[in-house]
């Protein structure tokens, strides 16, 4: 997701200004995504230079508001439409970090498996105390942000304990006995061996 | 720190002897103390329900000691073992166990009533537990006229009626919905806030993370333990916005 379309859409409700923007925003997704003031103005000018946004005269305090305008609603209506592309999200990093563990000699990958779970785990406990602490009707916004990153820690653990179950079953080829297609298939045995309990 | 409600010291469990021998559990040690929930994560054949049966004196351990409320069990004759399923200790199962000649009060006051109470004050005892968890007005029906979700919430107030200090619970949101598995959890935990000691079963990290230390169960020994909570604000902050 972009602030761009987390401003808008909080502009939706009234015109608003910087300060404003950044504590409303920062309010319904319960402080998970802290914003700087500076990442707001740089935002509202953007929109404002792409016809998204038109600024007010300023207030009695020195506030410049910004409204949104029509083309505005209509990317508001967009992006409230259109799924979020799976492409778009940041590459997961620990994925990466688990197949680079299987090749990297020397590596106990089920050590690292294990200290992940442990760290999820945590995590895990901690939203949920933070959920049961919410209040249904009043953080809501909150508790839905809280939410998925609940089922996002679960599906990491249930993917943890299944490269667990997986890794208790790898054999890779000993490599004198097959012509081994690549040297890759050579080094693989390391990490498998120090994995065994 | 007060004194644990369940202590497993060393538990050893095997089955059968020999060449076929199943070793359950091998040098088992845990502690739950008053006001704690323990989770306990593992797949199918690590030894969870069996460190459940232990705790709750539905099994013996080959060797090591299980001590309940500062008693050990491997002292204790059969009757005292009974008593202290009866009052000590409360147990939910995956299946519910509901007795279904009886209505959910009957249900919940049965263990009360088997443990040498009058019909009327067990049955009184009964209807506040099933007040607690929200099923006053259901008490008088038999466990086929009830959903799933309230018979498990019948299932946990007989777990918890009296004044059970360890409550024992395996797989306690079964097959429920995630918002009706949500409320049994958290009937549990308020028992548990309240001063007595859980132990949770489950395969479900979601459902584990209600406790305050999970444990991890591989081939019937612990491998990881999370320990103390992280940080709420490291946890809510991504790397990407910092």
């Amino acid at each position: 997701m972009s602030i761009r379309h987390g401003l808008l859409a909080l502009l939706e409700s009234g015109p608003r200004y910087g300060y404003q923007l950044r504590a409303e925003f920062e309010a319904s997704t319960g402080a998970t995504w802290p914003l700087n003031i500076g990442q707001v103005y740089t935002t509202l000018a953007r929109l404002e230079r792409d016809g998204l946004v038109r600024s007010l005269p300023e207030e009695d305090g020195g506030q410049r508001p910004y409204e949104i305008t029509d083309a505005g609603r209509a990317e508001v209506a967009r992006w409230f439409s259109t799924p979020v592309a799976r492409a778009d999200r940041p590459r997961d990093e620990l994925a990466i970090k688990l197949a680079l563990a299987l090749t990297t000699p020397g590596v106990d990958v089920a050590a690292v498996v294990q200290t992940q779970r442990t760290a999820t785990m945590r995590a895990l406990q901690e939203y949920t105390r933070l959920k049961t602490r919410s209040d249904e009707q009043s953080d809501m916004s909150w508790r839905l942000v809280l939410d998925a990153m609940i089922f996002q820690a679960e599906a990491e653990v249930r993917w943890l304990d299944h490269c667990e179950a997986s890794l208790v079953r790898y054999r890779p080829a000993p490599a004198p006995d097959t012509p081994a297609p690549d040297a890759a298939a050579a080094t693989d045995a390391q990490p498998e061996a120090a994995s065994t309990p | 720190m007060s004194a644990p409600i369940l202590e497993l010291r060393e538990v050893h469990r095997t089955h059968g002897a020999g060449e076929t021998a199943v070793h359950a559990l091998r040098g088992v040690s845990i502690a739950v103390h008053p006001g704690e929930l323990v989770g306990v994560m593992g797949p199918s054949g690590s030894g969870k329900s069996t460190l459940l049966n232990l705790a709750g004196g539905l099994d013996v351990p080959t060797s090591g000691e299980v001590r309940v409320a500062g008693a050990s069990l491997s002292g204790m004759s059969k009757r005292a073992l009974a008593a202290l399923r009866r009052r000590t200790v409360g147990y939910v199962f995956q299946d519910l166990n509901l007795l279904p000649s009886l209505t959910a009060v009957e249900n919940v006051a049965l263990p009360l009533e088997l443990d040498g109470r009058g019909v009327r004050a067990a049955r009184q005892v009964a209807r506040r537990a099933l007040e607690e968890v929200g099923m006053a007005e259901l008490a008088g029906r038999f466990p086929d006229e009830l959903s799933g979700g309230e018979q498990q919430r019948v299932a946990i107030a007989r777990a918890l009626v009296g004044q059970r200090r360890l409550v024992l619970a395996d797989e306690p949101t079964g097959a429920l919905d995630t918002q009706t598995g949500e409320a049994v959890l958290r009937l549990l935990r308020d028992r548990v806030d309240a001063g007595a000691a859980g132990v949770l079963v489950t395969h479900e990290a979601r459902h584990a993370a209600w406790a305050d230390r999970v444990i991890f169960l591989r081939d019937g020994q612990v491998v990881d333990t999370s320990g103390p909570l992280a940080r709420a604000e490291d946890l809510l902050t991504s790397e990407s916005t910092r």
